[in-house]
C-alpha cells in the first residue's frame, strides 16, 4: 500500500487549514451555541442574546438537533462533530423539557472532543430590552470584559467553582497583552445567592473622574440577568486535564539579558564595549598629522587671534 | 479609610490578565427576595471589585497611542485548559541527522547565477536557469561513453530519476514525522486508492502460499495427475488428492445397485420441483382434458364405424398413415365407412 501526500491546492485552502492547526499560542477559543428539539420562547432568548453578547467569536446554529444529549454515552458525537466542523472549542446547548424545563449544556472541548460540562437551568430572565439606560453607555463589540465573582459559593461548592471557570472562559474573551484603557466598558457580575444557584448579570461600566489616576467606576446593568440554577455536571478526565494544561515555552521570546526588576521597576546593566582606539585606521592624508605645517600654524594663530581680539575691542569701544 | 480600603484589596483574589476579580468572603445573610434589591446588592458587591481591578490595571504605567492610553497587561493566573493539543516539533529529516554529524551547515546562495555560456545574469532554479540541460546544444563524446546510447536521453533520465529519488526521501521523512504526529498542518498523508476508471489495476504481489498451490496446480494437470512428474525440491503434495467425481455403477447389482437412479433421480426432482409452476400450464391442461372427453365419446359413438379422416383418405390411396391411430382403428372397419360419412356431412350442415 502506498501513501500519497495531499496538499492544499489553493493558498486559500492551506491558510484556511494552518488557521485550524494547534499552535503554541492559541486564538480565543470560538462558542457553539445550539439547541434541542424542543425550546421554550424564554430559552431562544437567552441563546440569542448569549449570542449577541459573543457576537464575533460565536457561531448560532437555529436548527433543531434530535441527536445532541452531551450527558449521555453517544449522544456528543454530532455535537464533537459541529466542533471539528466550525473549530469551535466552547458550546452552549439549549433544550427544554418537561424533566428539566430551560436547559442550558455549557461546554467545553479539547482536541475536538468533549471536556467538561456544566448544566444550568436558567431562571428569572430579564432581557436586553428589558433595561432602560444611558445607550451612550451600552458596551462595544468584542471589548474585554470585567468579571466580578461574588459569594464563598464559589470556593466551597465544587459545582459552583466549574461553572465559575466555565462562565470565565465563555465570556473573557481571547487573551491580550495590550489593554486600551478607554476600550474598558463592560463587566459581568456573578453572585452566588445559594449553593447551586448563580445570579448572573450584565453590566456596562461608567468612568467617572475621581481626581486622581484611577477613575471611579459605576455600574450600570444592560442585561442579560438571571439565574442560573446548577443541575448536573461533569468535571474533566484527569489525564485529559493534564494533557490540557500543559504550558507551552515559547523558543522565540528569550529572556532579556542585563534587565532586573524590583519594587522600585526595572534597571538594566549596560555593557560599552572597548573603544579599541589604538587600533583605529590611520589616514596618511590627514592635515593635523602633517608635521611641516604643525610647526608653521601655531605661530600664525597667535597671530590672528591677537589680532581678532583687538578688533573686537575697537568695535566695542 | 485607605487601610480599609487596603484590607478589603486584600481579601479579594484578582487576576489580571482576565480582568477578573473573586471575593470569597461575601456570605448572603439572608438573600433578599424582592428582584431589584438583590440586583443592587450584588450590584453594590460588584462595583467595589470592579474598582479593585480598576486600581491594579490603571497603576499600570500606560503607554500612549493614537486610540488612548495603552496598558500591558500581565498573564492570566487563572489556569485554563488549552482548546487543541501542543504542537510536536517536527523530527529531524534524513538530511539533517546526517548534515549534523557532518557538521554541514546551511549556507545562503544567491538566486541569481552568472551564465558563462549566455554571458548573463539568470536564476538558479526554476524556468530559464543557469546550465540548463535543455540548453546544451551539443555534448562531447567521451571514451567511455557506449555506442548506440543518446546521452541527451541519458541526461533526461537520470534528472528524472533524481527528481523521483528527491520524491521518495520526502515522503520517507513525512512518515517519519506522521509517526510521531508532528506532520506539517496542511499535509495530510492517506493511502493510495484504487483507480476507479479499472483500466490499471494495481499490481499484486503473489504471496508464498498463492505460488505454492499454483505450483500444485501445475503438477497435477497432466494427464497421469502428476504421477510420473519428477518432484521438485520443496514443492508440497497437491492440495486435492485423488478423484474429485465419483461414477456410480449404472447396471444394478448387490448393494449400490439403486444408488445411481436414486442420485439422478434427486437432481431430478430438484429441478422439477423448482420449475414446476412453469411446467404447469392451466390452459393447456384443460384443453387437453376436454380433448380427451371428446375423443372418449368418440370412440364410444364410432364403435364399428371408421373416423372421417379415414373415410377421406381411403379412395385417394389405400396406403396406411403410419402415425394416427385413428386410421389404424378405421383399418379394422373398412367396409361402413361410406355410411359413416354422410351421416357425419349432415350433422355438420345443420
Amino acid at each position: 500500500m502506498g501513501l500519497e501526500i495531499r496538499i492544499p491546492k489553493s493558498d486559500r485552502a492551506k491558510r484556511a487549514v494552518e488557521k485550524r492547526a494547534p499552535k503554541l499560542s492559541e486564538n480565543g477559543k470560538k462558542t457553539l451555541i445550539l439547541q434541542g428539539t424542543k425550546t421554550s420562547n424564554m430559552l431562544n432568548n437567552v441563546l440569542t442574546e448569549l449570542y449577541h453578547l459573543k457576537r464575533g467569536s460565536a457561531i448560532r446554529y437555529t436548527r433543531k438537533n434530535d441527536n445532541i444529549r452531551p450527558f449521555e454515552n453517544g449522544g456528543e458525537t454530532s455535537l464533537e462533530f459541529y466542533s471539528l466542523k466550525t473549530d469551535c472549542s466552547l458550546f452552549v446547548y439549549g433544550a427544554h423539557s418537561k424533566k428539566r424545563p430551560n436547559n442550558l449544556v455549557l461546554g467545553r472541548t479539547y482536541d475536538h472532543h468533549i471536556y467538561d460540562l456544566v448544566e444550568v437551568g436558567v431562571e428569572n430572565f430579564k432581557s436586553m430590552k428589558d433595561f432602560s439606560y444611558d445607550k451612550k453607555l451600552a458596551p462595544r463589540v468584542g471589548s474585554k470584559p470585567f468579571f466580578a465573582f461574588i459569594g464563598e459559593g464559589f470556593e466551597s461548592v465544587e459545582e459552583l467553582k466549574h461553572l465559575k471557570e466555565v462562565l470565565l472562559e465563555l465570556f473573557r474573551g481571547e487573551v491580550i497583552e495590550n489593554l486600551n484603557l478607554s476600550g474598558v466598558d463592560r463587566v459581568y457580575v456573578c453572585t452566588a445567592t445559594s449553593s447551586n444557584t448563580v445570579f448572573f448579570t450584565h453590566c456596562a461600566l461608567r468612568l467617572k473622574r475621581s481626581g486622581t489616576v484611577v477613575p471611579r467606576m459605576e455600574l450600570v446593568e444592560v442585561g442579560p440577568s438571571m439565574d442560573l440554577v446548577v443541575r448536573r455536571h461533569r468535571l474533566p478526565n484527569e489525564g485529559v486535564t493534564k494533557q490540557a494544561m500543559r504550558k507551552s515555552i515559547d523558543p522565540h521570546k528569550k529572556k532579556p539579558k542585563n534587565v532586573k526588576s524590583d519594587f522600585e521597576g526595572v534597571r538594566g546593566r549596560v555593557y560599552i564595549p572597548d573603544q579599541e582606539v589604538g587600533s583605529m585606521p590611520l589616514f596618511n592624508n590627514v592635515k593635523g598629522l602633517k608635521r611641516e605645517r604643525r610647526e608653521g600654524k601655531p605661530k600664525k594663530e597667535k597671530d590672528n587671534d591677537s589680532q581678532e581680539t583687538k578688533k573686537q575691542k575697537v568695535v566695542s569701544e | 479609610m485607605e487601610s480599609m480600603e487596603a484590607v478589603a484589596a486584600d481579601n479579594y483574589q484578582i487576576d489580571l490578565g482576565n480582568l477578573m476579580a473573586f471575593d470569597p468572603n461575601h456570605h448572603f445573610q439572608s438573600v433578599p427576595s424582592d428582584r431589584d434589591e438583590l440586583a443592587n446588592e450584588c450590584l453594590q458587591r460588584g462595583t467595589e471589585l470592579v474598582q479593585a481591578i480598576a486600581n491594579a490595571v490603571f497603576n499600570i504605567p500606560t503607554r500612549e497611542d493614537l486610540d488612548g492610553p495603552i496598558v500591558t497587561l500581565p498573564a492570566p493566573t487563572t489556569r485554563l485548559p488549552r482548546e487543541k493539543p501542543l504542537p510536536v516539533r517536527r523530527p529531524p529529516t534524513a538530511w539533517e541527522t546526517f548534515a549534523k554529524t557532518k557538521g554541514i551547515k546551511n549556507r545562503k546562495k544567491d538566486k541569481v547565477v552568472y551564465d558563462e555560456q549566455t554571458h548573463s545574469w539568470k536564476r538558479r532554479h526554476g524556468y530559464d536557469r543557469v546550465n540548463d540541460d535543455k540548453d546544451v546544444p551539443i555534448i562531447e563524446a567521451k571514451m567511455t561513453d557506449e555506442p548506440g546510447e543518446d546521452p541527451f536521453a541519458k541526461r533526461q533520465t537520470e534528472k528524472k530519476q533524481r527528481v523521483e529519488k528527491n520524491e521518495k526521501n520526502r515522503l520517507r521523512n513525512l512518515k517519519q514525522a506522521a509517526k510521531v504526529g508532528a506532520l506539517p498542518s496542511h499535509v495530510q498523508l492517506s493511502a493510495t486508492s484504487l483507480p476507479i476508471t479499472g483500466t490499471q489495476s494495481v499490481q499484486k504481489k503473489v504471496g508464498k502460499h498463492e505460488l505454492e498451490s499454483v505450483a500444485g496446480m501445475a503438477a497435477t494437470s497432466t494427464a497421469s495427475g502428476g504421477k510420473f512428474d519428477k518432484k521438485l525440491p520443496g514443492e508440497k503434495p497437491p492440495k486435492h488428492p485423488g478423484k474429485f467425481r465419483k461414477f456410480l455403477p449404472v447396471a444394478e447389482g448387490k448393494g449400490m445397485g439403486s444408488l445411481e437412479r436414486e442420485q439422478t433421480d434427486k437432481v431430478l426432482n430438484k429441478l422439477f420441483s423448482k420449475h414446476s409452476h412453469e411446467i404447469f400450464d392451466v390452459n393447456k391442461a384443460v384443453n387437453m382434458y376436454n380433448d380427451k372427453n371428446e375423443k372418449k365419446k368418440r370412440s364410444k359413438k364410432q364403435d364399428g364405424k371408421a373416423s372421417p379422416y379415414a373415410n377421406k383418405l381411403k379412395p385417394a390411396s389405400g396406403k396406411s398413415f403410419k402415425k394416427s391411430s385413428s386410421s389404424g382403428s378405421s383399418k379394422k372397419s373398412p367396409g361402413k365407412g361410406s355410411s359413416k360419412k354422410s351421416s357425419f356431412k349432415k350433422s355438420s350442415s345443420k
